[in-house]
């Protein structure tokens, strides 16, 4: 029998955005990659995320956010992981996040955060070597 | 408690992380997966299984969102497989049905799994219909599978489906012409979506008419309705139409098709556990590498190889 393990990846986008095109070309790459992509779709509740996370049991969670609510959202985001008990979920962040917040993102477990313009190699990358499978 | 029992549990007590899991073992095809069908198979056999196929865009998803929530609102629980292709060249896959649905994510008598079919040929009845096992086990009374019908998977869905809802849109009309050899014979139920668009009626003629050439004595005649999934109009008939098909299972038919299903499954098990067990064992002796090489060399072509395989089977 042959075990055919593949890295899921949900994308997903909370807050207030209205347009997800970074959170696309993010989706292309890792697809791309080999891996399988899960879309939320636009304004999403942490609620959503996390229970979708949890339905698809995928290895990784992209976060995209560009309106700047990231400070309210993770944390929330993070402590529902932590709730039901996901903690294998390797968690990123990407978008236009302030260099100041990144530490306190990487302190509530956010692995990395992305800045606008990484090279989707970089991010696919990091992705192989740090999803848990 | 084992791994497979602990998962058996969860599914068994409706534990969403638990049935999540176990769709995931399925999926994998890892050694646990029989395990675990077998431990739930007695659980299984009470959901109505609900196929949703039809071409790319028809707007199946959107479909099945309002479905959904009509279902709810009679108290029905809902377990929804989207499947979707894997790329043959990356292995990727992009899994975007549920963006449609993500309404009921946190809705606890709903579970959504979107799956890739992973290049199955065939093979993807099996995870498929095993996935349906866990969701039936865990007490959803209503599953619902979409699929994009093109090749193969038109005929997968009819496998794991009680019943068959074919989803077209006007604006397809020459898919309709290159689909309707394989689909126009699976469908228990068509649906013509889109029906705000102008041309719509013109679809629907066409598909009426398509199914009237069919003169084949059947004791079931599928229907064409028509919707607006993004209004929800017409979604009320719709699930009349699947109430009215079940009803027609239920008095005889249901026992048919079931036969002709545990047959077709346990003839595809066979081949399974025979065309596994053969390859184990060939890679075990090493004589698996040696077997492509002769491809890869052109000594010989794979039927031949496949040949040599069988004679040594059989003469020891
Ligand atoms: N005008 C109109 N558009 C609709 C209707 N139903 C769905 N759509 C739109 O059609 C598009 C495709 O809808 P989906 O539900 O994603 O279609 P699908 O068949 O699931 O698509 P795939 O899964 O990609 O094959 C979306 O933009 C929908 O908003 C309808 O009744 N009328
Ligand atoms: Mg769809």
């Amino acid at each position: 029998m042959t075990a055919e393990r593949k890295i899921r990846v949900l994308i997903a986008k909370p807050g207030l955005d209205s347009h997800d095109r970074g959170a696309k070309i993010v989706a292309r790459a890792l697809r791309d990659a080999g891996m399988e992509i899960i879309y939320t779709g636009l304004r999403q509740t942490p609620e959503q995320i996390v229970e979708t996370a949890l339905q698809e049991d995928v290895n990784v969670i992209g976060l995209s956010i560009l309106s700047g609510a990231h400070k309210v959202l993770f944390p929330k985001i993070m402590e529902l992981i932590k709730e039901k008990g996901m903690d294998d979920v390797l968690v990123f962040a990407g978008g236009i996040i302030p260099q100041e917040d990144i530490r306190d993102l990487k302190r509530i477990g956010i692995k990395e955060v992305f800045g606008p313009g990484t090279p989707t190699g970089t991010l696919v990358e990091f992705v192989q070597e740090n999803a848990k499978r | 408690m084992g791994q497979v029992a602990q998962l058996v549990q969860g599914v068994l007590r409706r534990n969403r992380r638990s049935i999540a899991k176990a769709i995931t073992v399925i999926e994998n095809n890892e050694p646990e997966a029989p395990k675990i069908v077998a431990q739930l198979f007695q659980k299984t056999g009470k959901a109505h299984v609900i196929g949703i196929t039809g071409p790319t865009g028809s707007g199946k998803s959107t479909l099945i969102e309002k479905l959904i929530r009509e279902l709810r609102k009679s108290g029905k629980t809902v377990g929804v497989i989207a499947v979707d292709p894997t790329s043959p060249f990356t292995g990727g896959a992009f899994l975007g049905d549920r963006v449609r649905m993500q309404e009921h994510s946190t809705d606890e008598g709903v579970f959504i799994r979107s799956m890739a079919n992973r290049n199955a040929t065939g093979g993807l009845s099996r995870a498929t219909k095993d996935v349906i096992r866990i969701l039936d086990a865990s007490g959803k009374d209503v599953i619902i599978v979409e699929t994009v019908g093109a090749g193969q998977s038109e005929v997968e869905i009819v496998k794991v489906s009680n019943t068959v809802i074919v989803v077209l849109a006007p604006g397809l009309g020459d898919d309709i012409q290159a689909i309707k050899a394989g689909i126009m014979e699976i469908g228990d139920i068509f649906v013509v979506n889109k029906a705000d668009r102008q041309n719509a009626n013109k679809t629907w003629s066409e598909v009426q008419a398509m199914l009237e050439m069919n003169t084949e004595e059947k004791s079931w005649k599928p229907s064409v309705l028509k919707t607006k999934a993004l209004t929800g109009e017409g979604i009320a008939e719709l699930l009349a139409r699947i109430e009215e098909h079940r009803e027609y299972l239920k008095k005889g038919a249901f026992e048919v098709h079931r036969k002709g299903e545990a047959e077709t499954e346990l003839v595809e098990a066979i081949k399974q556990k025979i065309v596994e067990s053969i390859i184990a064992d060939l890679r075990h002796t090493g004589e698996w590498e040696k077997l492509k090489q002769k491809i890869l060399t052109k000594e010989a072509d794979p039927y031949s190889v496949a040949d040599e395989v069988l004679k040594k089977l059989v003469h020891g």
